[in-house]
């Protein structure tokens, strides 16, 4: 029976492995990223120009359109292209979070609308949802008993 | 055990005859170096089914029957299919199964699977209980893809160490004796050594080649002291999917040993895409080594271009739901030996 050093073989990986090329995938990340949040400032532009909205409305509306635009390159195949190559820059976005949601929704459609598409659409949303919902709470309660309810 | 050498290696006196392959990949795996040899490859890698899993069965029975047909047989001609794949219940070899209708033993061995099938294939065979099988492994990208990662769609990078499940199925005809319709006349195999499951603490499931080298390693070594061998009986070592990383730690973890592999390995991970097309590491998944054997490598000893192979298929026996309870990722290689005879 072979003896292994498990200790010293992680080391050698964690040593030799090739890594991540971060300084390159920043740059990507920031252009990308930089550039959907571009798009979607346009958009304001064109909305608030265009069509006479209210603050809130304005930025309901590019949201919308924004998500609209994450989805629709999901379902054209594209978003994972640009997602390849921007990685953050395109997750972090909300165009990245309607192509977190519909990407699943695309790949379960074989098991059925109800435990395929509709369960596994929030598989990779979901835990944002989650606890980003119970962080605006946790919030929103303090700014209540601290903030003196002004918030 | 008058067939038992040393810890775990098995020899097969009537060294079973290889008689024919066959293989089917998707286009990406024909766009890499090995993409003339592949008997099909598949345009569209649903090929026209509902859904990706619906293809990889289909691609599992076809590549049984594609490889009967090349000897003039027929699912019925055989005594027994040993086969498997990557997903759960492993689907796609039991409902090929169901289509192929003959005696099945399914197993899984993640992407030890084509070793350890015609381990398998040759100890039935070599004890006369059976005279002709199938050894079947099969992989899909897409299939693999969303029971182990992410989506397809989804937007994401991959690590420099991670590797693409191979879209592919591979078959090998294990017979034996050698009939005048079979496709290779003087592939022998004569051994085999039974894999130990080897773990050396490796989390990261987008680094499968450094979790499966120290198994390779294992089996390796105790093959050769098992049988009182060198590496120079061997013109060729190949391994299954430890991509150009995994080699590496591989060829590190056996000079610590005192085997020197140089010269001598191959991994299929690293022959079945060209670096060019970006897919860091390498090729991986179970139809990674069966179709490189399938398509390349026994055309390599038939033809006398190598007169004895050690072939290892190593698995990483991962799963989505230990890897989420903080479990590392264990390893296999079950390796069998093929001769030409002369």
């Amino acid at each position: 029976m072979e003896h292994f050093d498990a200790k010293q073989y992680r080391a050698q990986v964690n040593e030799r492995m090739p890594k991540s090329k971060t300084l390159r995938y920043c740059v990507h990340a920031f252009w990308t990223g930089g550039l959907i949040c571009i798009i979607g400032q346009l958009v304001t532009d064109a909305l608030k120009s265009w069509c006479s909205l209210s603050e809130d409305a304005l930025s309901a509306g590019t949201a919308i359109i924004m998500v609209f635009l994450g989805a629709f390159l999901t379902g054209l195949g594209i978003y994972d292209k640009i997602g390849s190559y921007a990685g953050a820059g395109s997750v972090v976005p909300i165009t990245g979070f309607a192509n977190s949601i519909v990407s699943p929704a695309i790949e379960f459609k074989p098991e059925g609308y109800v435990m395929g598409v509709a369960a596994k659409m929030f598989n990779i949303a979901g835990p944002v949802l989650v606890y980003g919902i119970s962080a605006s709470i946790v919030v929103g309660l303090l700014s209540l008993l601290f903030g003196g309810g002004a918030a | 055990m008058k067939n038992h050498r040393g810890k775990r290696t098995l020899l097969f006196p009537s060294a079973p005859h290889i008689a024919s392959a066959a293989s089917i990949v998707s286009k990406t795996e024909a766009q890499g170096p090995l993409g003339q040899l592949f008997d099909m490859v598949l345009e569209d890698d649903t090929w026209g089914e509902d859904s990706f899993e619906k293809a990889e069965c289909r691609m599992f029975e076809e590549v049984v029957r594609m490889a009967l047909a090349k000897m003039q047989r027929t699912p019925a001609d055989l005594d027994c299919l040993f086969g498997g794949d990557l997903l759960n219940q492993i689907i796609t070899a039991n409902y090929a199964a169901r289509q192929l209708n003959t005696p099945f033993l399914g197993l899984y061995g993640a992407c030890s699977t084509m070793a350890e099938s015609l381990l398998l294939g040759s100890v039935l065979v070599d004890g006369g209980f059976a005279g002709r099988v199938a050894c079947v492994a099969s992989s899909h990208f897409s299939t693999a893809e969303r029971q182990y990662r992410y989506p397809l769609e989804m937007g994401t990078t991959e690590p420099e160490t991670s590797q693409r499940t191979v879209t592919g199925s591979g078959c090998v005809i294990v017979t034996e004796a050698p009939s005048p319709d079979d496709v290779f006349h003087k592939i022998r195999i004569r051994a085999g050594t039974i894999g130990r499951v080897v773990d050396l603490g490796i989390t990261d499931a987008a680094n499968m080649g450094a979790a499966m080298a120290p198994a390779a390693c294992d089996t390796i070594v105790t093959h050769l002291k098992d049988l009182e061998r060198q590496v120079s009986y061997y013109d060729l070592i190949i391994t299954g999917d430890l991509g150009r990383f995994g080699s590496e730690m591989l060829f590190s973890l056996c000079k610590d040993r005192g085997v020197d592999l140089s010269g001598r390995h191959i991994d299929c991970g690293c022959m079945i895409f060209h670096p060019e097309q970006n897919f860091h590491c390498g090729g991986s998944g179970c139809g990674c080594s069966a179709v490189t054997l399938a398509a390349n490598l026994l055309d390599k000893v038939e033809s006398g271009g190598v007169q004895r192979m050690l072939f290892l298929a190593t698995g990483a026996l991962l799963s989505p739901s230990a890897t989420m309870q903080g479990e590392s990722i264990p390893g296999i290689a079950h390796a069998v030996v093929l001769e030409r005879e002369d």
